[in-house]
């Protein structure tokens, strides 16, 4: 049996960053089922979040407003407060680091703007933000190479937990098919987001709820799960991502009529208002037939920026808009759709990366998460963007020292590795002996489709409970899928079985959240429910497994500067 | 109808690779990579490959198409048909053991660019705020910064094909990124380290890289950019450095070198920094007694040769 005294589960920012924070004086083990740098977070493009003030003057408690009214109240604002602080000096570390940014002619850190944020608070680099930081970090945990021992194409199955106490993780070798057994005193989550569950998304293949699900099944509750983001401008029909900075360096939207619709619903911010805000405005116009060419989509229009700004800051959206569908952005415009970006939701966590277990906030010892598997919640019902990258290196880090606080104070606790093992070898081989004829792709292919559809940007009751009985229905034919490869050496067909068991509980939690939430804030909107509703809403969702059931409770919202206010831009 | 004829190993089941040819219509608009999984996903769950992020940026999908690496998820499958064929060759990259189909072992790869200290190195107290680097200092790294480690050009470099001591260019390329960072207090190690036999010195300039990097990263041109670092810093005590100094001196004198005519115009024959530049080209050439490298059995059309010319032009 393998043990670390900290073992990660993820290699984004969040994981690299909780690495960094907790080798110095303990054994750590980082697995990642994709090499470290092909984590999602390196896809981010446009950046990262502080109040420096390096182009306009700036202060975190600006940063701090601008994010809770971003998210429609629903952030804690304790521990907001404490993320807004900590950006400057996380910048700062990155940079010393070696990150490379992008700069002002004097050679600080050049910042750009972003929705919702008042100032200019995007530090970048070019649009590669990600790329450069995950980068960075890898680079120091190269430098780390003897700390740190990093499993590469490792896969996570599940969390061991008794009682209140977490004491490993079942994994699987992609390369050998080998099921290892991993104790550790502490446990940290950074597996990212969970996108996949839907047709049209931004994110990557890997992003697939399987960390999210891991920790539901071991007894902790997932708060918030229907606050998905739908990003404004994912590529039409295919969703890879043209960056918000695309419209932070000045790019407009038009509809099919050539008009810059913004202005009939957010007149001060236009195409710079929040995302949810804008997806909205987007879908609205599409839906009224004023899409761009007819078609489903909007332009993304950039032509007036010219060549040269457009080489400068944003060269990676140039190639991409060249490479995947043949258009230059500098000669004619993108076509463009919302897209599912982002969790707000997760694995729900105290300020300091513990894992709770309900309302009560009962600590599930010796677990722990960070990034945008967990939910904190920084970001209540709608993140800003930018400031997501800033939550994972944060919290990575924050949670980082938490976990190796927690192995320092503890020992090694006792696994039944037989039990552990049998179970998720017993689960793959179930799957191995699948006789039905179900296609896994058509499974995966209505699930997407029907969260799209039935759970997207506009929601109501009955799509709502049309989606839920769809998914339970996939949920059985998946029972009755088709293996093609049994073997054990690398088998991706097997893990992206796993994968889309994983999400179809995933699409089921966050279709149960959406249709308990009668209202409309941030990311989640209701027809059937247009305004926000405080009296009865301004809590928390957390989604509890009760045997093979769904149980629904609520969690205050932590309200400490800010009292919840009408949100206009 | 294309088919795509692709390589397959899987040692579970056999010890030798062999060849499938599978028949399928490509969607308008797929990349490769969409006509993989849609092969996967709807024909045969066995084929394996890497792929996650599907916009150019992980660097997950690299492989072979008709003989040259590229990502399959960045290119229109429709643009690799073989001109006068309606087929499509897939394989595994190269110089690098294949693990199942085209899963290649990417630990001599990384490997490579652990060897070449991927890491800033500081001296001295960290300022309070963000060290000071001018946007034109900015520049000087940006290229090489924006390596996704796909393995591409290590895939198809010359040189690893005949000698694994190599550290190849993308771990070059990422050695460049610190070597030419302001704010890197270890220059002249770097550039002694890597004069070293297996390290810039020893490139063909084949041009291999520049032609297969997705990014613009093009490790051949960061390669130069280090050797123009050692004749600055004065590293020039390696025999890469001497050979380079007196080939140089040697074409100065007489003023013409066989096949290497070609190159040699398109710089001058008195571009004594151009010629800098050729110089390992001409050098391998002279000691293996090889055809140069430009006209490598794996540059097969006449566009191909063109680009490198115009690269070498730069
Ligand atoms: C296209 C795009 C652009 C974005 N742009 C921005 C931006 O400009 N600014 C911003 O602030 N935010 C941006 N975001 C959001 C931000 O990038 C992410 O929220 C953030 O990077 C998440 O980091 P992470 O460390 O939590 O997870 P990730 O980087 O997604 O890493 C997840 C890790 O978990 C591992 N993992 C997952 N499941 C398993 C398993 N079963 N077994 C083993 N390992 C597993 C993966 O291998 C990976 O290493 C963007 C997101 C997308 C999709
Ligand atoms: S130019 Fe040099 S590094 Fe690049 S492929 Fe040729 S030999 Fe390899
Ligand atoms: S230098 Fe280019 S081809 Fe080589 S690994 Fe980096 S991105 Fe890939
Ligand atoms: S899938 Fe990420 S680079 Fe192709």
């Amino acid at each position: 049996m393998i043990k670390h005294d900290v073992l990660i589960v993820g290699a984004g920012l969040a994981g690299m960053r909780a690495a960094i924070e907790c080798c110095e004086d303990l054994s750590v083990g980082l697995l990642t089922k994709v090499y470290p740098s092909r984590s999602h977070s390196g896809a981010a493009q446009g950046g990262i979040a502080a109040a420096l003030g390096n182009s306009e003057d700036d202060s975190w408690e600006e940063h701090m407003f601008d994010t809770i009214k971003g998210g429609d109240y629903l952030n804690d604002q304790d521990a907001v407060e404490e993320y807004v602080k900590a950006a400057p000096r996380i910048i700062y570390e990155l940079e010393h680091f070696g990150c490379v940014f992008s700069r002002m002619a004097d050679g600080r850190i050049a910042q750009r703007s972003f929705g919702g944020h008042s100032k200019p608070r995007a530090c970048f680099s070019a649009d590669r933000t990600g790329h450069a930081i995950l980068h960075a970090l890898h680079e120091q945990l190269m430098k780390r190479g003897k700390e740190i021992r990093i499993y590469n194409e490792w896969y996570l199955h599940s969390l061991i937990v008794e009682e209140d106490q977490c004491h490993g993780v079942v994994v699987s070798n992609v390369k050998t098919g080998e099921v290892e057994i991993i104790q550790a005193k502490s446990v940290i989550f950074a597996t990212g987001g969970y996108g996949r569950v839907f047709k049209i998304t931004t994110n990557a293949y890997a992003s697939t709820a399987d960390g999210a699900i891991a920790a539901f099944n071991a007894g902790v509750p997932l708060e918030d799960p229907e606050f998905v983001q739908f990003h404004p401008s994912g590529l039409y029909r295919q969703g890879i991502l043209f960056s918000e900075a695309a419209r932070g360096e000045g790019g407009y939207l038009l509809n099919g009529k050539g008009e810059r619709f913004m202005e009939a619903y957010a007149p001060a911010r236009m195409e710079l208002a929040p995302r949810d805000i804008v997806s909205r405005a987007e879908q609205s116009e599409i839906d009224a037939g004023r899409g761009w060419n007819g078609e489903g989509c909007i332009a993304l229009d950039l032509r007036h920026l010219g060549e040269a700004r457009i080489m400068e800051r944003l060269p990676q959206i140039r190639q991409l808009g060249i490479d995947f569908i043949g258009v230059d952005c500098i000669k004619a415009p993108l076509p463009i759709q919302p897209s599912a970006h982002y969790s707000m939701g997760g694995i729900p966590t105290d300020m300091f990366g513990q894992v709770i277990l309900n309302k009560d906030k009962a600590p599930l010892k010796g677990f722990f998460a960070a990034g945008e598997c967990a939910c904190v919640s920084v970001h209540g019902g709608n993140r800003l963007g930018t400031n997501s990258l800033l939550d994972a290196t944060v919290f990575g880090e924050r949670t980082g020292k938490s976990a190796a606080e927690h192995a320092r104070s503890v020992g090694f606790g006792q696994i039944n590795e037989g039990r552990e093992k049998a179970g998720v070898l017993k689960q793959i081989e179930e799957i191995f002996q699948r006789t039905g004829t179900e296609s896994y792709n058509d499974i995966r292919n209505t699930m997407k489709d029907t969260m799209m559809e039935q759970c997207g940007v506009f929601r109501d009751s009955g799509k709502l409970n049309e989606c839920l009985k769809q998914i339970k229905l996939l949920q059985e034919k998946f029972k009755k899928g088709k293996v093609t490869d049994k073997g054990k050496v690398f088998n991706t067909e097997l893990f992206e079985i796993i994968e889309l068991g994983n999400m179809l509980k995933m699409a089921e939690i966050i279709t149960v959240g959406a249709l308990n939430r009668e209202e409309s804030r941030g990311g989640h909107y209701r027809t059937d429910f247009p305004k926000r509703d405080d009296d009865k809403f301004l809590n928390h969702t957390l989604v509890h497994k009760d045997g093979d059931q769904l149980k629904l409770d609520k969690k205050p919202v932590v309200i400490t500067k800010y009292p919840p206010k009408e949100r206009t831009y | 109808m294309t088919t795509f004829r692709i390589k397959r190993f899987n040692p579970e089941k056999q010890p030798d690779p062999y060849w499938e040819e599978i028949d399928y219509d490509i969607p308008d608009g797929a990349t490769l990579l969409d006509c993989l999984n849609d092969i996967k996903w709807t024909m045969d769950g066995t084929l394996s490959y890497r792929m996650s992020c599907r916009s150019a940026i992980c660097g997950s999908c690299g492989m072979k198409a008709n003989g040259h690496a590229l990502l399959a998820c960045q290119r229109q499958a429709e643009h690799l048909i073989k001109e006068g064929t309606d087929s499509i060759t897939i394989e595994p990259m190269g110089n690098m053991p294949v693990v199942k189909d085209l899963v290649v072992d990417m630990e001599p790869f990384w490997d490579k660019v652990n060897q070449v200290k991927p890491f800033l190195k500081e001296e001295g107290e960290r300022p309070e705020k963000e060290r000071r680097q001018s946007p034109a200092e900015f520049k000087l790294i940006d290229d090489a910064s924006t390596c996704i480690m796909c393995g591409c050009c290590y895939s198809d470099c010359n040189t690893l094909e005949v000698d694994k001591n190599f550290l190849g260019p993308a771990a070059l390329a990422k050695a460049q990124r610190f070597v030419q960072d302001s704010r890197d207090t270890a220059t002249n190690e770097r550039i002694r380290e890597l004069s070293e036999s297996g390290g810039i010195w020893d490139c063909t300039h084949c041009a291999e890289c520049v032609e297969r990097c997705p990014k613009p990263a093009k490790p051949m041109d960061r390669i130069k950019e280090m050797m123009g670092v050692a004749i600055e810093e004065g590293v020039t005590n390696n025999n890469g450095a001497r050979h380079a100094l007196s080939f140089v001196k040697s074409v100065k004198h007489s003023g013409r070198v066989n096949e290497n005519t070609l190159p040699l115009e398109s710089m001058g024959y008195f571009n004594v920094k151009g010629l800098m530049e050729l110089v390992p080209v001409g050098l391998r050439m002279l000691l293996k007694g090889k055809i140069p490298p430009i006209i490598h059995k794996n540059i097969d059309d006449v566009e191909d040769v063109r680009r490198i010319f115009r690269e070498l032009g730069e």
